[in-house]
């Protein structure tokens, strides 16, 4: 993620899963203005159930310097009841247990510390249910 | 009529044994297990902390109260783990379940009766007529130090009461609360770990306390321990809240369920709370239920509750708190356990 003010931009989406149905069906979670397969901007705002399936998975052994000490751990492409997909850290959890297909659901936990002093980068990961 | 509308808890899934600790550091782990009658405590996963723990229980305790969260006019967070130590907790929560921006929100501080004094003051502005909803929620990451009688307990969990006039499931009878200035547990700025004076929590801090609270709580509401179907006190150890609930004539059946200590630890500000939770899973209409907190410093806020007809309908809206205690576990090792509590320092 990145400092406050595009963090704070990001709260509708990443706290509340706040997200976008267009007229075509096409749902999306990051927040897009435009359908990007028929130029669309007609849509409705929508706040996802945050029920969802695994699509697929992988287990990052070697990961990004923020996250070094998390190792192994497991990211999934999760497609939401309503048909938004979404990259998401599935947690609380073997990565032997993780299976595609299997039922997740979206809760709210730390993802990053900006640092010691810096600020805490809070969103959605995703447990197994 | 001013309660509880809402209620609920959360505990992580992470565990360690007090077995695990007493090997890492030579205790007799069958004597630290007869002497504070608990087997395990829950540990925080990597990504948990206070403002995670509240939110997961607030959620729970929307579930039962199913208003709009736009309608709670205020939010406070009791702990003694802040993540920040200047930016208030709740500030995350409510954007987080969508109360607010119309809301008043602060975080409060009281060693481990944070969680009920939040409770306490939410109740206040309800019963006031200030407004029509008000949340209180108690929520702790607690910290012991490497080696000290307190990493047996301190442990990790919250619970979270919406207080409303309308659809109240557990009706506020009478409350008290009860303080002095006694220095038996306390952290300075700037320290990772708190001190405390050892035997010195015990008669002169938790049952001077507790045992005060509670006593003039029975004076003022005309009641004996026996009218009660249950009772909760602050569980530092197991065997604090059973010793005072005794002597205030309380037996152990009535203490069994909110009794959660020997599997959870100590959760600091969201330790009787969690036990109430606990309690009000399971409580029938027409249920007399007592409850002291206690904190250090040190302080007990007192409530007696009675459920009413709306109870039971709200208990299968969220998981129960002996669900979530009994279900899925992961249990660390010490290693693990301190990597997780971030006791080892890393360069930056």
């Amino acid at each position: 993620m990145a400092i406050s003010p595009r963090y704070t931009r990001e709260i509708p989406h990443r706290y509340r899963l706040e997200a976008q149905r267009f007229s075509s069906g096409y749902v999306t979670l990051a927040n897009r203005y435009v359908d990007p397969e028929t130029g669309s901007r007609e849509f409705e705002n929508i706040t996802l159930s945050g029920k969802g399936k695994i699509l697929t998975w992988t287990v990052i052994s070697i990961a990004a310097d923020a996250y070094t000490r998390e190792t192994p751990f497991v990211i999934a492409v999760i497609e939401t009841e309503e048909g938004a997909r979404l990259t998401a850290q599935v947690v609380d959890c073997m990565p032997e247990d993780v299976k595609t297909g299997a039922s997740v659901e979206l809760v709210f936990r730390k993802i990053m510390e900006e640092g010691a002093s810096g600020i805490i980068n809070y969103g959605y990961k995703a447990i197994l249910i | 009529m001013v309660g509880i509308v809402g209620f609920g808890s959360y505990v992580p899934s992470y565990r360690i044994k007090a077995q695990t600790i007493a090997a890492q550091w030579g205790d007799d782990a069958a004597a630290i297990e007869r002497g504070l009658m608990l087997k395990e405590k829950t540990v925080p996963g990597r990504d948990e902390d206070t403002i995670t723990i509240a939110i997961a229980a607030a959620k729970n305790a929307l579930k039962r109260a199913r208003i709009d969260p736009k309608l709670i006019g205020a939010v406070y967070i009791g702990s003694e783990s802040h993540p920040y130590a200047v930016k208030p907790s709740g500030t995350v929560l409510i954007d987080a379940l969508g109360i607010g921006p119309d809301v008043h929100v602060a975080d409060f501080e009281f060693a481990c009766k944070a969680g009920s004094e939040a409770m306490f003051v939410a109740y206040s502005h309800v019963k006031s007529g200030n407004m029509d909803y008000a949340m209180g929620i108690g929520a702790d990451t607690s910290q012991g130090a490497p080696g000290d009688a307190l990493e047996y307990s301190a442990s990790a969990g919250g619970a979270a009461f919406i207080f409303g006039a309308k659809d109240v499931l557990a009706d506020v009878k009478f409350t008290h609360s009860y303080t002095s200035d006694t220095a038996d547990f306390w952290r300075r700025e700037y320290q990772h770990y708190p001190r405390h004076g050892g035997r010195f929590t015990g008669e002169p801090a938790y049952f001077k306390h507790v045992l005060g609270c509670g006593e003039r709580l029975l004076e003022k509401s005309g009641m004996k321990a026996q009218d009660f179907a249950f009772a909760v006190f602050h569980m530092p150890n197991g065997k604090f809240p059973l010793k005072a609930g005794n002597t205030l004539g309380f037996t152990n059946e009535q203490m069994e369920q909110g009794w959660v200590v020997n599997l959870m630890g100590n959760t600091y500000s969201g330790s009787s709370p969690t036990g109430l939770a606990a309690i009000l899973d399971v409580a029938k209409p027409g249920d007399k239920i007592f409850m002291v907190s206690f904190g250090s410093g040190a302080g007990s806020d007192g409530f007696i509750f009675e459920a009413t007809d709306k109870i039971t309908e709200t208990q299968d809206l969220a998981s129960k708190t002996r669900d979530l205690l009994t279900g899925k576990k992961f249990y660390l090792d010490y290693g693990h356990y301190v990597a997780y509590r971030r006791k080892i320092l890393f360069n930056e």
